[in-house]
């Protein structure tokens, strides 16, 4: 049921597949969604790398992986190059991805309008007729108001230049790594019942108008751990007197880059 | 200095060995086991065995006792477990109208047929602490006095009202087999079966605040009881490769039948319509508040105003889950900083521009 709706997402980029979620063995909100696709896709062969926030080490990350060490037997690891399976929650790993590696997206309101238009029903017929205009005077309003969208995360985008879809949580800095992307990314959301999917190589466009192009954004500094000035970055509040440092958020990309591995 | 959060592991470990203590309290006082929880706390079991959609107390008495109490954990539990059982046949509708009644009442007529039997019921009892109860090792109530039942039968007030042409009939049952809402996600608009399925299954809180929301005004309901009753139903069985209707056993079920006037509408001629809840073990207060939200949510079909939250079945079934509402207010205890810090970034990007603006209000336009 689930790699039908799968199949289904793939054929249609960017287009939300209902699905008949289960409960999890964890709530909702934690990541059924994106666990019951990789429970679905994961093979005998498959190495599986989960991360929450970029890191491996977060406590949900840690819960998520442990579980299908467990009931999947299936080898993990923390490292971006040798995952086959990636499932994360707001990030995307800095290392570019591969053909043969998928991504596998939590995702809380699959809906991109859900704070324009809360209802499915009404939803479900502007995707049909692709009218995409509340989104777009919220973000002309946003730049006539403050001068660029408020939206930091989430930021919507367009798929193969047809289906607005929301990113999941990502920053606005992720959202480029969508775009024709040698991965296959699958979006799980499991409260909602919505699958999607952004095939390799898909073209996917973040929302913005010609005159004010989609901005990403990181923290303006070095990484402390390692001193990459790629990488997004983690604001880490060090005393009460504001001292701040930042580091890098994806765990694996910083242990590389403090090593001096090739990246 | 800033030290990586490694360790996560060795912290959820240690976590769950706390939350075994803090489960089990003073281990000087003995443990609860489940026959006490499944016979004296037998209305939380009723209410996990509803919200969590699983006719099982032995099942909904252990995540009870799991979850220490928390009944919403409770039924999250006893879901979970749930979806992993095979699901092997549809019963046959319920015959509601013939079940084993232990409680009946009817607020529309002072006498009916079958009578009005009150049963096991707080009404009535003054909401005074009994202390007596705080001494334990007290001997057993007396038995409560029995009167023969008088087997005569109980026809459903509905039915009643109904035969005289004054009840929407009801649509005939839907497609067999019904639809199934832990199968296939809600679409809306939503056929009555999968709303009863939802309501059935919902927050006996959130239902109870609608309902209440529906009296006062939201919703325009002029409810009457026209019915409530517990008692046991019989679960019957049509498996195709026998032919023949099987008995599989007995379900305790609490359903009400609320009654409510309307004006009709284009060849409906004025008319009561029925609000109807039913939900497993003894939950009187859900069952009623299920049945106004019913009613609520026909407002669509009658073709009456949707004004109300209540009558708003997007707005309803999509929020009644308490399994998927706590799940998801929950999440904002998992770590968010990643999107927190393109916020602080965006934010503090919006003040530049305008501290900037300000400090220049001459300044010619970005555009």
């Amino acid at each position: 049921m689930i790699r039908r709706a799968i199949l289904k997402a793939i054929a249609i980029p960017g287009h939300q597949i209902p699905f008949g979620a289960r409960e999890m063995p964890l709530p909702y909100g934690w990541g059924t969604g994106g666990i019951q696709v990789t429970a679905s896709i994961l093979g005998p062969s498959d190495v599986l790398k989960v991360i929450d926030q970029g890191a491996d080490d977060t406590t949900n990350a840690v819960s998520i992986r442990r579980f299908f060490a467990r009931t999947a037997g299936v080898a993990t690891t923390t490292r971006t190059a040798e995952a086959t399976v990636i499932q994360t929650r707001h990030r995307i790993p800095e290392r570019p991805l591969r053909e043969d590696q998928i991504l596998v997206f939590q995702v809380p309101m699959p809906e991109p309008l859900f704070r324009l238009e809360p209802r499915l029903a009404e939803t479900r017929r502007l995707h049909a007729l692709a009218d995409y205009s509340l989104a777009q005077v919220k973000l002309y309003e946003d730049i006539a108001q403050q001068g660029e969208s408020a939206s930091s995360y989430n930021h919507p985008v367009l798929v193969n230049g047809r289906y607005l879809m929301s990113p999941s949580p990502i920053p606005g800095f992720d959202n480029p790594k969508l775009d024709r992307n040698p991965a296959l990314l699958l979006f799980g959301a499991g409260r909602e019942k919505k699958i999607y999917a952004v095939p390799p190589y898909t073209p996917v466009k973040s929302l913005d108008f010609d005159d004010h192009p989609f901005a990403p954004m990181r923290a303006p500094h070095p990484c402390a751990l390692c001193g990459s000035t790629a990488h997004y970055l983690d604001e880490i509040v060090t005393d009460d007197r504001g001292g701040r440092m930042f580091v890098c958020s994806d765990t694996d990309a910083c242990a590389d880059a403090a090593a001096g591995a090739p990246r | 200095m800033y030290v990586a959060v490694k360790g996560g592991e060795a912290a959820i470990e240690a976590a769950h060995a706390w939350l075994a203590a803090a489960r089990r309290g003073d281990p000087a006082v003995p443990e609860l086991g489940l026959a006490q929880i499944e016979q004296q706390l037998s209305l939380a079991v009723d209410r996990v065995m509803a919200e969590g959609s699983c006719h099982d107390r032995g099942l909904a008495a252990l995540a009870i006792k799991q979850a220490r109490g928390d009944l919403i954990e409770a039924a999250f539990l006893l879901r979970a477990y749930r979806t992993t059982l095979t699901r092997f046949a549809a019963a046959e509708p319920l015959e509601t109208g013939r079940m084993r009644v232990l409680r009946r009442i009817s607020a529309t007529y002072k006498d009916l047929p079958g009578g009005q039997v009150l049963g096991p019921t707080f009404d009535y009892t003054h909401r005074l602490l009994d202390f007596a109860l705080a001494a334990e090792g007290a001997p057993p109530p007396p038995p409560a006095p029995e009167a023969e039942a008088s087997g005569a039968p109980m026809p459903r007030v509905s039915e009643i009202l109904a035969e005289e042409g004054l009840m929407r009939r009801e649509a005939p049952g839907e497609a067999a087999p019904p639809p199934d809402l832990t199968r296939e996600p809600l679409r809306f608009p939503a056929p009555r079966a999968l709303r009863l399925q939802a309501l059935a299954r919902g927050d006996e809180g959130f239902l109870l605040g609608l309902g209440y929301s529906t009296q006062r005004g939201y919703g325009n309901a002029h409810p009457f009881v026209a019915e409530l009753r517990l008692g046991e139903a019989e679960v019957v069985l049509h498996p195709p490769e026998l032919g023949f209707p099987i008995s599989i056993g007995e379900v305790t079920v609490t359903e009400c039948q609320m009654v409510n006037q309307f004006a009709g509408a284009g060849d409906a001629p004025p008319q009561f319509t029925r609000g109807y809840g039913l939900a497993l073990g003894h939950c009187e207060r859900k069952a009623m508040a299920m049945a106004l939200v019913d009613r609520a949510l026909l407002a669509r079909e009658l073709g009456e105003e949707v004004a109300a939250p209540a009558q708003d079945e997007e707005f309803v079934l999509l929020h009644a889950d308490n399994v998927e509402a706590t799940g998801f207010v929950e999440h904002l205890k998992l770590p968010h900083h990643v999107d927190f810090q393109s916020e602080l970034e965006k934010l503090r990007s919006i003040r530049a521009r305008f501290e900037a603006e300000r400090a220049a209000p001459r300044a010619e336009a970005a555009e």
